[in-house]
């Protein structure tokens, strides 16, 4: 092909450069400036080199929060998907229980997040809270339940408090998933004498990949940035238990005003999320998808 | 194996039906012989697939019976009916592999694996699928994935019929062609009942040694391909089948002559007796291949105008208007037409006459 003589037409991707710039480049790029400097004050900064980022990946208190932001994460994945296809197969197909559902499983997702926060602070509070006052009325805990007593109620209480909130979106995209399904391969299934079972593992779990790819990758993704829920719950506590990857940053920032190792602790976070973002995605794309003809 | 009856079927899909045109199957009383080859022909929305699911156990048809070698079967599940569907688009279980897809009806109703594993390399042998076995059946081309789904009801060895729902809208044209050749191999080895669902009239009338024609709903006529081309008992089966299909002309009859909008159309005298009692809607109706044209004036012959010839390669087709009316006739390719004024002969041999749409014999 012949080149082209003008090519006065990249001059039109510049506003989209332009909007990518100050949405994106810029700022990761201010982020990676702290991360290589130690700053003392306004016009006092001394190149470090990668020291901030040996630091960190040396910080026991980073290693905590992140085995702990692992568990959170996975615990949350585990629960969410399971519960949401359940949802999604249990909910009807047609006439007037689908519009019910669908609104009523949209309603946790358009609550703010801090707004869920305060809701089941005061729902699991020992002395009013709905639950609270509810479950230590049995009289079955050895603590009486108080998500600022014991690292456990404190778990409890975020976990529920995910799932609550989240659950519903794993549903909506299994549903709308199930039912983008052809009846046909329902009926094959019927005339090959398949059980529900088996319906479900070969025709049913293997369509639905696509949606739970990105239920997984959504889920995987907001879990480990979390950030509202436990700060409102317990600010990270008690003690350190609930101080997940985004808490401990934001202390790191603003409140000891660590810029430089919070920028390096800021990369280093976003390549994880990135990481298993890609190995999430790859790993869907592929299982069970077979050698061509 | 099994010879399929229907006992005066009916479904409608609304839940509490009203009149005929709330039923998508007004009566249908049918056998399927055992062993028969049948397609079952009609428009798209005539209730083909209905009836089909109905067969196969998929509906429970709103009356009637459903009799498998005189058992009934109307209310059992498909499952239990022993009966095979293959449908429009391939229906194949993707992470599996081409052996798992065949095994499993097998596997699913606990059938040994060492006769899993005979049964399924045996029709994998048939279907021409056994380089194939070990691979995601996902991979493969739509038309290895019909042969598989085509497979799942040959493994079962006591599977009474096999119901195909127009099984190759989704394969390209030369494939076609293959696969249906297999099919026909495959009824003469096996020798099991096949129904074919088509809209295609081609594919039915190659496939099928009888051919039910299905319209609005009921089935108006079965027949072979060639009692179909030469003598429908329905206007519709006359216009519907053939390329182009039966020309139709309103008429009335006087003696033997049968009067179309001022043209004198002379008709086979015992067919003009039968016509004469008969009230209602008279139609003649001839097929393009037999109408003939001729350049001049022959004796019984009326006079028309072309309007436009299509050449369609092998053979012309001229469109002419008589007594206000258009009409087709099939030529042969080559020799001359004149460009307006011709003439029509209608064989009595090849004319028919249509009372309300049914067939005057």
């Amino acid at each position: 092909m012949d080149k082209w003589q003008d090519n006065k037409a990249w001059f039109l991707v510049l506003p989209a450069f332009i909007i990518v710039a100050f949405s994106g480049i810029i700022p990761l790029m201010t982020v990676v400036n702290y991360s290589l400097q130690d700053i003392f004050g306004p016009g006092e900064a001394v190149f470090v080199g990668t020291e901030w980022f040996k630091e960190m990946l040396s910080n026991h208190r980073l290693h905590n929060a992140l085995w702990r932001q692992f568990t959170f994460s996975g615990l949350v994945l585990l629960i969410e998907i399971p519960l949401g296809i359940v949802i999604a197969l249990a909910m009807p197909k047609r006439g007037w229980g689908v519009s019910a559902s669908l609104v009523t499983l949209a309603l946790p997702l358009v609550i703010p997040w801090n707004v869920i926060g305060t809701i089941w602070i005061i729902f699991t509070r020992p002395d009013i809270g709905l639950f609270g006052v509810g479950i230590n009325s049995l009289d079955l805990l050895e603590v009486p339940f108080d998500h600022t007593a014991k690292p456990l109620y404190a778990w409890i209480t975020l976990l529920a408090m995910e799932v609550w909130h989240w659950t519903p979106l794993v549903a909506l995209l299994a549903y709308a998933g199930l039912r983008a399904i052809p009846e046909a391969y329902f009926q094959a299934a019927k005339i090959d004498g398949a059980s529900a079972w088996a319906t479900f593992l070969y025709i049913q779990l293997p369509k639905m990949r696509g949606v739970l790819t990105i239920a997984v990758l959504l889920r995987w993704m907001d879990s480990f940035l979390i950030y509202a829920e436990p700060f409102a719950l317990t600010g990270g506590g008690p003690g350190n238990t609930t101080t997940f990857l985004s808490i401990y940053l934001v202390k790191l920032a603003t409140m000891q005003f660590d810029l430089g190792p919070a920028a390096a602790f800021s990369i280093i976070y976003f390549l994880i999320i990135l990481l298993f973002s890609f190995a999430f995605y790859q790993a869907l794309l592929n299982v069970g998808r077979g050698e061509k003809a | 194996m099994a010879r399929i009856e229907l006992n005066n079927i009916a479904h409608s899909y609304l839940p509490k039906p009203g009149d005929d045109s709330d039923y998508a199957l007004k009566r249908i009383q049918h056998i399927w012989e055992d062993g028969g080859a049948y397609a079952l022909l009609g428009p798209s929305g005539c209730g083909k697939t209905t009836l089909l699911n109905i067969i196969s156990g998929l509906l429970t048809p709103t009356r009637g019976k459903v009799l498998y070698d005189g058992k009934d079967v109307t209310g059992l599940p498909p499952e239990k009916r022993n009966i095979a569907q293959v449908f429009q688009f391939p229906v194949l279980y993707d992470t599996m592999t081409v052996f798992d897809n065949l095994a499993f009806p097998l596997r699913n109703r606990g059938h040994e694996d060492r006769e899993v594993d005979h049964r399924v390399r045996e029709v994998a042998d048939i279907l021409d699928l056994t380089p194939y076995l070990k691979m995601r059946a996902a991979g493969l081309a739509a038309d290895a994935k019909q042969k598989i789904s085509l497979g799942r009801g040959l493994v079962r060895s006591d599977v009474a019929a096999i119901l195909f729902d127009e099984p190759l809208t989704v394969i390209d044209p030369h494939l076609k062609w293959n696969l249906r050749r297999k099919l026909k191999d495959i009824h003469e080895q096996l020798k099991l009942t096949f129904v074919y669902v088509t809209h295609d009239q081609v594919e039915a009338l190659t496939f099928a040694d009888k051919v039910v024609v299905m319209y609005e709903g009921e089935i108006v006529q079965i027949g072979s391909p060639q009692d179909l081309f030469e003598n429908p008992e329905h206007t519709f089966v006359g216009y519907f089948i053939g390329s182009p299909g039966m020309n139709f002309l309103d008429c009335t009859i006087e003696g033997n002559v049968a009067r179309c909008n001022g043209a004198s159309i002379v008709l086979d005298n015992a067919l003009a007796e039968k016509a004469r009692g008969i009230q209602g809607k008279l139609e003649l109706g001839i097929r393009p291949m037999h109408l003939k044209v001729s350049a001049e004036a022959v004796e019984g012959s009326v006079p028309a105008k072309v309007k436009a010839v299509e050449d369609q390669g092998s053979h012309r087709i001229v469109n002419v208007t008589l007594a206000g009316k258009s009409l087709r006739a099939r030529l042969p390719e080559g020799g001359r037409l004149p460009a307006d004024q011709v003439w029509l002969v209608f064989p009595p041999k090849w004319t028919r006459l249509f009372a309300d749409g049914r067939m005057v014999k």
